[in-house]
């Protein structure tokens, strides 16, 4: 299924289908956002932003819901 | 043989253990210093080499990638493409995390290309086992086109070998191991042509990066290769697309990875520290800690040390002989210094848990979960490390403001970090609580003193707050931006890079400070022990008629009455009582107005300016503290000079008011014009005096 990195609860996991490059920085593709890449959500902070990320396997990160909401990602059937 | 000199470039990303692999290879033989212009820190060491080679270690700032987007970073770059700059490697060390190799390695491929002899260093290999990771050395180092050496300097391995290899830099392969140019074939082909004699990579660079690069006309290079600025971007993405597909192909044979071998407490330290609940409670009883260590343990080696000084003092005046140059000694420089040491404790304190929270990665935790309260307000989360690192000092407070990549956020949190108390604010504290508040306890538990302390940092903390908030309304500023943070694994502080850490950042301070406090009292004392010579030469003469006149027989009195005579009508308390109408109001005498002025050069001299003026005004030389000479100062008529209203007034004032010149010089530097810190310094020392004129208008 097709939504946006914001839109998935704690624990899911998907794969990066496509960013917006005008609204993503350069420094989070570098981070490891890039498409074909797999993302988990490992958390999501109490007042529901920022988003906890681990993405590629292994680069950890926290972005807020705004940046989330630019990558759109395929979510794995569990 | 003759020694030979090399340059060793540590590159990596932040959290990869990179400033750890410096202090292995150099210990405590290293200078921190800036880059000229910039306030970028520039760590340089040194290390002994096998066969007579020394090696200079620079310790770059940490960056993702070569696409610079902060001036740490621009650092790196600019170095790298200077074949001229006297500190251009012979030879690069790229540092890697064992666990995060997939994205350290995008730095490693981009520095291949600029064909630098390059070693790569993969660190913490003491979480290979616990992590399940196996790693196929010669064939990564048969792809990466590199020499691997496996770092632990947790358990000091590795280090030696990385001396090794350093020193057999001349066989390394310079060649690139991957061809980035293949995202635009018929782009690059034509730059290769137009500047055969460049590398293509620095080309790139130049062209996508705001770097100066000597050799070659940047315009030059523009003008005929410009793209629009999206088609560059999308080359950006393309070319870092490129360098993931190479990295991940060569680590699916390289890195074997069980995750059944792997044991998981990051994921949950996480869920305890970032929880809705534990985690606000457990940042907030950390704070508390730290509080708690700079109004209590720290406590009893400040009075060590002041009693010391006091001490040394005394002990200088009887044993040297009588004169000029005693007195400078005794009543300038000793008290001068001493009012630099007495810091000295909780400065450390402060360094000690800043470091070990940056340090642990517990502090990525603390922006996480204060994002989105601190936005509320204007900040970012980032910010809450600048406003804790505020109360060390807000001069590398401000600093740390620079990861903030939102401007507006950035610019509320550089105006008002210099609202929290500061550890130069500390003496100042001690001392009038000391003064003014009854030393009761509270139930038989808190301290009145302490949380009188506690209510003078809340009170900085929450007006930094409140103004930030004003800030955010009334700033009109149109800003583009986002928030990325990285969540390192924790990690428990090694013990060498704290110490190095506190030790390096104590010097600086006390160094830093201890010149500006020592030249203050070294002028102030020749301002308050001379003086116009109608007046202050006869001084003697005059009190002595006019005790005749008044019939005082007493000795001591006659004796102290001459001294505050001389000082009176010394260059200081001329200058003293010529600003004495502005302050008055404040429930100030012209003693402490020369203090409070002279704290303009840096807070912390407030009780060094008092301890040279009031030692220079009393005539006996038995050992006394700095408190004691408060306690006993009185107006003409008998009244205490430091009262319950002057107090307060004096608390509220240090409180509020920018009063330090370095704080406004780099504000300056950081905001690139005089707008801001001027627009600092009127704000906040009018709201100081306007709060303290109140405070004492209505208590006195």
């Amino acid at each position: 299924m097709k939504t946006t990195v914001d839109l998935l609860p704690i624990g899911a996991k998907a794969t990066i289908l496509n960013v917006d490059l005008d609204k993503i920085p350069l420094k989070l593709l570098e981070m490891g956002c890039l498409p074909d890449n797999d993302l988990e959500i490992i958390q999501i902070a109490p007042l529901g932003d920022p988003i906890y990320l681990n993405v590629n396997n292994g680069s950890h990160l926290a972005i807020r819901k705004e940046t989330a909401r630019e990558i759109e990602v395929e979510i794995h059937e569990k | 043989m003759s020694i030979q000199n090399i340059t060793v470039a540590l590159i990596g990303n932040p959290n990869t253990g990179k400033t750890s692999v410096f202090n292995q290879l150099t210990g405590l033989n290293q200078q921190v210093g800036n880059y000229p212009g910039i306030t970028v820190e520039k760590k340089l060491g040194f290390s002994k080499l096998p066969n007579n080679i020394k090696a200079n270690i620079l310790d770059l700032p940490g960056t993702y990638s070569l696409n610079a987007s902060s001036i740490d970073e621009n650092v790196v770059i600019e170095l790298l493409l200077n074949k001229n700059d006297k500190l251009y490697p012979d030879v690069a060390v790229v540092v890697t995390d064992v666990e995060n190799l997939k994205r350290n390695l995008l730095l490693f491929t981009q520095i291949k290309d600029l064909e630098i002899p390059t070693i790569l260093v993969i660190n913490m290999t003491d979480r290979m086992k616990p992590k399940g990771i196996t790693l196929d050395i010669p064939y990564l180092e048969e792809q990466l086109k590199t020499k691997i050496v496996l770092v632990s300097t947790r358990k000091g391995i590795g280090i030696e070998e990385l001396k090794k290899q350093i020193v057999e830099y001349k066989s390394l392969s310079t060649e690139p191991c991957l061809n980035a140019s293949v995202i635009d074939v018929e782009y690059f082909d034509k730059l290769r042509k137009a500047f055969p004699n460049q590398l293509l990579y620095k080309l790139w660079l130049v062209i996508t990066q705001d770097v100066n690069f000597l050799n070659l006309d940047r315009n030059e290079i523009r003008s005929s290769f410009t793209k629009s600025h999206s088609d560059l971007k999308r080359l950006q993405q393309k070319e870092t697309i490129k360098r993931y597909q190479f990295i991940n192909e060569t680590l699916k044979i390289g890195q074997k990875i069980d995750t059944a071998n792997a044991t998981d407490l990051r994921s949950k330290l996480d869920k305890v520290l970032t929880h809705k609940i534990f985690g606000y409670a457990i940042f907030f009883g950390i704070l508390l800690l730290i509080f708690q260590s700079i109004f209590d343990w720290s406590s009893v080696p400040m009075e060590f040390i002041d009693q010391t000084f006091a001490d040394l003092a005394a002990y200088a005046k009887n044993q040297l002989p009588p004169g000029e140059f005693t007195n400078l000694i005794s009543e300038g420089i000793i008290p001068g210094i001493g009012g630099i040491v007495i810091f000295i404790p909780q400065i450390a304190f402060l360094f000690l848990f800043i470091s070990v929270l940056e340090e642990s990665g517990y502090m990525s935790r603390v922006v996480f979960l204060m994002d989105k309260i601190m936005r509320r307000y204007g900040l970012s989360g980032k910010s809450v490390v600048p406003l804790i690192s505020g109360t060390a000092c807000a001069i590398p407070a401000i600093m740390s403001a620079r990861n903030i990549e939102n401007w507006k956020e950035r610019l509320i949190t550089m105006l008002v970090t210099p609202f929290i108390t500061c550890s130069a604010r500390l003496p100042v504290y001690a001392i009038i609580i000391a003064l003014i508040i009854p030393e009761k306890r509270l139930l038989g538990l808190f301290s009145l003193q302490g949380a009188t302390l506690m209510i003078l940092y809340l009170l900085g903390f929450g007006m930094a707050i409140f103004s930030a908030f004003i800030l955010n309304k009334s700033l009109k500023l149109k800003t583009k931006s986002y928030f990325v943070v990285e969540m390192p694994n924790y990690k428990l502080p090694l013990f060498k890079n704290v110490a190095i850490n506190v030790i390096e950042k104590t010097k600086a301070f006390v160094f830093g400070a201890g010149k500006i406090i020592l030249a203050l009292s070294v002028i102030l004392w020749f301002l308050g022990s001379h003086g116009p010579k109608k007046d202050f030469v006869k001084a003697e003469s005059i009190v002595l008629e006019k005790a005749k006149i008044e019939k005082q027989t007493d000795a001591n009195y006659i004796a102290d009455e001459i001294s505050s005579y001389k000082l009176e009508h010394s260059y200081i308390g001329i200058i003293g009582k010529s600003i004495e109408p502005i302050i008055r109001p404040l429930g100030y005498d012209w003693k402490i107005g020369i203090a409070v002025v002279s704290s303009f050069a840096a807070r912390e001299v407030f009780v060094g300016t008092l301890a040279t003026i009031y030692s220079v005004g009393s005539h006996n030389s038995e050992e006394t503290t700095i408190k004691n000479r408060m306690e006993a100062e009185v107006y003409p008529d008998g009244k205490k000079v430091f009262n319950f209203a002057t107090g307060v007034s004096l608390l509220l004032f240090y409180a509020f008011a920018m009063q330090c010149i370095s704080t406004l010089a780099i504000v300056k530097k950081e905001t690139n014009s005089w707008k801001w810190p001027l627009i600092q310094l009127v704000f906040m020392s009018g709201f100081a005096y306007i709060t303290a004129l109140i405070a004492f208008q209505v208590l006195k």
